[in-house]
């Protein structure tokens, strides 16, 4: 692997992420985190209409008239979402019936349209490929982890097997139930996003004015 | 006359579309750090709602649906697997139609929506209620006032976050957590209040 390609795999995972720095794709994900299981399905199926729709388009990238590149970017990713939500209900109609709405919400989400717009437009499919690839698993390493946390203080278990005996059942961990509601999911994010924004330092956002420090009471007077 | 205006302060709190599902949250942090943006987008999202989920609803019932196609003659099809594409097509025929519709008519309205109306396009929460009214089967009176109730709720959403925002900038926030970090933390707060209506029910 040149070390071009692997930039473009892996920088959106830690460097680049999608959602922690680029702010895309916040939209559909986190509804579907309070099961593992849901995430890591709506993960995978992120990752591949993502990869798929930006090689598709990168592929036709010179055929697509510049004024009607918006509809048929939608048309293409509208048409990998609808196979994707007929497999997840032809094979998986449990999870798929979790998912609700949200599977089809992955037309809207706006990593799948960035990419496409900001990558695929101007690079040949391969490096498209690659780069929607690496953005879909930046998606899922946050998606993954939120739905870890979640899952496993919220109701002790992690894809469904029981990892902390909930006190209920006779076991030691009483679950924290704010975990399962909405709010968690917002305050994960944020802790996450300290996180890496403390590892790598570049990423701290400047504030647009600071409070100047209160003047010495000592100077004043002179 | 009682359940539709209970649908629609359901709509609005309990289940904000913002707060309770996460829809629109790129646009919703991307445009809430000004009041009037952020006042100005949501006026955009209630009119788009409003008009794209009943308009939806009535594609889904006489077109898409399992046999809905019967006053054509043609009662065995169903064409409900092509409910993506067609959704998502109403809702980017929708907002251009509304954009050239403000430009001839009410250039006022348009130049402070101008450059709002092409970004919800792309915005969830417009799709989201569309799917939302299709999977749980509303009626056409219903999905009106889902879509109002819908579009309300997010503005409402929208704009408080940005009151929050502005004086958010005069704190002092450590590094790590300056900007995005912290504004996740706030709407957090923000959907634990929301989330206290749940109690509201009629």
């Amino acid at each position: 692997m040149t070390p071009s390609t692997r930039k473009i795999l892996f920088a959106p995972l830690v460097d680049n992420n999608p959602i922690i720095l680029q702010v895309l794709g916040i939209c559909s994900a986190l509804a579907v985190t309070t099961k593992l299981s849901t995430a890591l399905t709506m993960c995978i199926a992120l990752t591949l209409v993502v990869a798929c729709s930006s090689t598709l388009i990168s592929l036709i990238r010179h055929y697509i008239p510049t004024n009607i590149r918006i509809i048929v970017q939608m048309t293409i990713i509208a048409s990998l979402v609808i196979v994707v939500d007929q497999f997840l209900r032809a094979f998986a109609y449990e999870i798929s019936r979790e998912l609700s709405v949200f599977v089809g919400l992955i037309i809207t989400n706006c990593i799948v349209m960035g990419r496409a717009e900001a990558f695929a437009m101007k690079n040949p499919p391969w490096p498209s490929f690659l780069d929607g690839l690496g953005n879909g698993l930046g998606f899922s390493v946050i998606l993954l982890m939120v739905g870890t946390m979640r899952e496993l203080f919220g109701s002790g278990s992690l894809f469904g097997f029981s990892i902390l005996p909930l006190a209920r059942d006779g076991g030691w961990y009483e679950a924290n139930g704010l975990m399962l509601l909405p709010p968690s999911a917002f305050f994960l994010i944020g802790m996450i996003i300290w996180g890496v924004r403390s590892w790598k330092t570049g990423q701290v956002e400047q504030p647009e004015f600071r409070i100047q420090p209160a003047h010495n009471p000592t100077e004043a007077t002179r | 006359m009682n359940s539709l205006a209970s649908l629609f302060i359901t709509a609005v709190f309990v289940e904000n579309l913002a707060l309770a599902f996460f829809l629109g949250m790129c646009t919703f942090l991307a445009i809430s750090k000004k009041i009037e943006t952020a006042f100005g987008l949501g006026i955009a999202v209630i009119v788009v709602q409003t008009l794209t989920v009943p308009i939806n609803n009535l594609v889904f019932q006489y077109l898409l649906r399992d046999g809905a196609l019967a006053w054509m003659g043609l009662p065995e099809i169903d064409l409900s697997f092509l409910g993506f594409v067609s959704y998502i097509g109403v809702i980017a025929a929708m907002v251009q139609i509304l954009e050239m519709f403000l430009d001839r008519f009410v250039p006022a309205l348009y130049h402070a929506l101008g450059i709002y109306l092409p970004l919800i396009t792309v915005n969830c929460a417009i799709l989201g209620g569309s799917l939302f009214m299709v999977e749980r089967d509303y009626n056409l009176a219903e999905s009106v006032t889902y879509g109002l109730g819908s579009g309300v709720g997010w503005a409402l959403a929208i704009t408080a976050l940005a009151g929050i925002r502005e004086k958010l900038k005069y704190s002092d926030i450590p590094d790590g957590l300056q900007g995005l970090g912290i504004t996740f933390i706030s709407t957090g707060l923000m959907a634990m209040g929301f989330m206290a209506f749940s109690g509201v029910r009629f």
